[in-house]
């Protein structure tokens, strides 16, 4: 290989490349595994300085993250010993655990108002691109146009008409609320990601398969979908990421019945504002679903985010 | 097994019109092309015979039920596609066998149709590849036994061999006219290429800009073409077009070109005004005795023919003789025509006049 090419990058390009891209990661990820770190550091060392970056793990955090405690008398401590390795740690401190927080079902909430709401975008954005994509729908262009034009202002423009109209038809502090209000910003962003993806699927693939006997909807479901999955990966990994980190509609129209994680995440810094290795827990385990999601849908995704520049 | 009718059938996209009112008449197993240049409304003919487009009006009568709005899953008909359209996700196998599931056919009987279709087409070899990897005249055989695996009554097929390289169309040619001598159904092949049409079709359409020119068996097409357009489209080179004004009565067996007098087939109709003599290559003999004079222009060697391009003051005329024959550019000559094979046209309209030659061809295309 030392020959001259002119699209094969020389060694030294690419080992420069390959360092550029390495020192973009680390710096990338570096606040991340920060927070990770802080969330097995004990309260004294995440607020020491200066900082500390070895330091004795600790599952203080996450403990703190998922129960309430209460101080305890030391007659108390002697009366009830420690029987579980998170009783043990509360007690170390002089505390005894009295109930589980809510950190849990704001998770819950944040999963079924997520991914719910990444449902319902992806499903009904699949259908109207291929409608969009197929069908001779009159003014098409002008429906193409005012359903992008849905995105041009950042959503919170319009908070508080919203605001006003969950509370009036009663949605405010409900999933149905979240879901619904969730895609309803994303769905634009889906019909047109998914028109770009189901217009380069040639229309023959549906055409044989209704000459094969096959109903429209069949061809739909068994021709256009397999070859649209690409695109509806990435769609929906779009959606989730929106809905799932979404913050100021979920401070505005949720309290405690369908709210998500991001709101209650500050609030677990307690009333001393130095808790911050459970607030670092809890966004570690908030990072996950979507870390997961995008992994397992990541041969899916380099294909997808060149949204159709490149050609099969 | 099956008739195909097609009548004034005619396709508007918005306001402009891929297909004016066409008609014809596809015998049962009959090998029927759709013969026309690029644009001419081939695809979107066939595309409704299929039941893939709505005409905007006209019949269309499979086995003599008019089928013009019936969806395409219920004509019984198989379509391959220009770009076969295989099945990107899923293998041979199931490509070939996807109509038959359609179906609710058992699976023991797919398995052994789908085979029977492999081994017609030789392509037993490759039925659990996946589609993506195969080689065009694979997909291509593919596509063909994904349509034959039904046994449809007849079978569409849209430039099935534009995809293929040269020396690959001819051979799938060959397999493809042997496929439909075996199994008889009637097929509907769409083609921009004279020769493939003239070579493998029973009968053949002519189209242009929406328009059938002509329909009938290749040969009647070549002798004796309706339109100035099919004596054109079909043959390389393709006919001659001496123009000239002049005019005849009925019955009249003779035109005036320049100071010779031609020989033509016995008219049927009179005609006046700018007018063409339509006479093809090998059609032409040089013969120096001649009244009507040309000029050589070019000629180029074929091997056991040789094409001589001559100027003569009723415009070019190329002509097809022996090798053999020495002709130098420059040379003057005699140009001489074979009276039973001429055709005249009426520039204007751009159409053949009847005459006792051709009127039996006219009559019915
Ligand atoms: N869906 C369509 N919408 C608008 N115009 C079309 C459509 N399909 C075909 N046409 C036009 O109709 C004409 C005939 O097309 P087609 O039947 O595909 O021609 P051919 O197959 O003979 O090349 C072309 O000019 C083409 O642009
Ligand atoms: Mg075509």
């Amino acid at each position: 290989m030392s020959s001259y090419s002119i699209t094969e990058p020389s060694r030294g390009m690419k080992w420069t490349a390959g360092l550029l891209v390495v020192a973009y990661a680390l710096i990338t990820l570096l606040p991340l595994l920060w927070i990770m770190a802080t969330g097995f550091k004990s309260t004294n060392d995440a607020i020491a300085y200066p900082p500390k970056v070895f330091f004795e793990p600790t599952l203080e955090g996450y403990v703190n993250l998922f129960t309430i405690q209460n101080r305890a008398s030391a007659e108390q401590l002697a009366e009830n010993p420690a029987t579980t390795w998170y009783d043990r740690i509360v007690q170390d401190k002089g505390m005894v655990i009295s109930g589980p927080s809510r950190f849990g079902e704001m998770f819950m909430n944040s999963v079924i108002i997520g991914f719910g709401s990444t449902f319902l975008s992806v499903v009904l954005g699949t259908l109207a691109a291929y409608a969009f994509s197929r069908f001779r729908v009159p003014l098409k262009d002008d429906l193409m146009f005012f359903i992008l034009s849905t995105r041009m202002m950042p959503p919170i423009a319009v908070a508080i008409p919203i605001f006003l109209m969950f509370r009036a038809v009663g949605l405010s502090d409900t999933h149905a609320g979240m879901i619904l209000l969730y895609t309803a910003v994303n769905l634009s962003l889906a019909v047109w990601l998914l028109k770009g993806f189901i217009d380069e699927i040639p229309r023959e693939y549906e055409e044989a398969a209704l000459i094969d006997g096959y109903t429209r909807f069949q061809a739909f479901v068994k021709v256009v979908l397999p070859q649209a999955a690409t695109g509806i990966a990435s769609t929906a990994i779009f959606c989730l990421i929106f809905a799932w980190n979404e913050y100021a509609f979920a401070v505005l129209l949720t309290s405690g019945n369908a709210q998500t994680a991001p709101p209650f995440i500050p609030t677990i810094i307690g009333n001393t504002g130095r808790d911050w290795p459970a607030v670092a827990a809890g966004a570690t385990i908030f990072l996950v679903p979507v870390m997961v999601f995008t992994i397992l849908l990541r041969k899916h995704l380099l294909r997808g985010i060149t949204f159709g520049a490149v050609r099969k | 097994m099956a008739e195909i009718v097609i009548e004034n059938i005619r396709k508007e996209f918005g306001a402009f019109t891929a297909v004016q009112s066409s008609s014809f008449r596809i015998e049962d197993g009959e090998f029927f092309m759709l013969l026309g240049p690029s644009g001419c409304g081939k695809t979107t003919t066939l595309r409704m015979i299929a039941g893939l487009e709505l005409p905007t009006s006209g019949q269309i009568y499979i086995d003599g039920e008019e089928v013009g709005r019936k969806p395409a899953s219920q004509r019984d008909i198989a379509f391959v596609f220009q770009m076969f359209a295989l099945y990107p996700h899923m293998n041979v196998r199931r490509n070939i066998s996807y109509p038959l599931v359609s179906q609710g056919m058992p699976r023991a009987l797919i398995r052994e149709k789908v085979a029977e279709v492999a081994r017609i087409l030789g392509i037993e070899d490759i039925l659990d590849r996946p589609v993506g990897g195969l080689s065009g005249g694979d997909r291509q055989r593919v596509a063909l036994g994904r349509a034959i695996v039904r046994n449809p009554k007849c079978f569409l097929m849209d430039e099935p061999l534009g995809a293929l390289d040269a020396e690959f169309r001819e051979r799938m040619a060959e397999e493809l006219r042997a496929l439909h001598d075996r199994m008889g159904a009637t097929t509907v092949y769409v083609t921009h290429d004279q020769l493939e049409a003239m070579q493998m079709g029973d009968k053949i359409v002519v189209m242009n800009h929406g328009v059938v020119e002509q329909f009938g068996v290749p040969q009647d097409l070549y002798d004796w073409p309706a339109t100035m357009f099919v004596a054109q489209f079909l043959g390389s080179p393709p006919m001659n077009f001496l123009r000239f004004d002049g005019q005849f009565a009925p019955g009249s067996a003779s035109i005036t070109l320049g100071d010779a007098v031609i020989e033509v087939p016995p008219q049927r109709e009179g005609a006046q005004g700018a007018l063409a003599l339509g006479v093809r290559p090998e059609h032409v003999r040089l013969d120096d005795s001649a009244a009507l004079r040309g000029h050589v222009i070019a000629a180029e060697y074929l091997g056991t023919t040789q094409i001589v391009t001559l100027s003569t003051p009723q415009g070019e005329v190329k002509a097809r003789i022996p090798a053999s024959r020495l002709v130098r550019p420059g040379q003057t000559t005699g140009l001489a025509f074979d009276a039973r094979t001429l055709t005249l046209f009426d520039v204007a309209g751009g159409r053949a006049l009847r005459s006792a030659a051709n009127e039996r061809v006219l009559a019915d295309g």
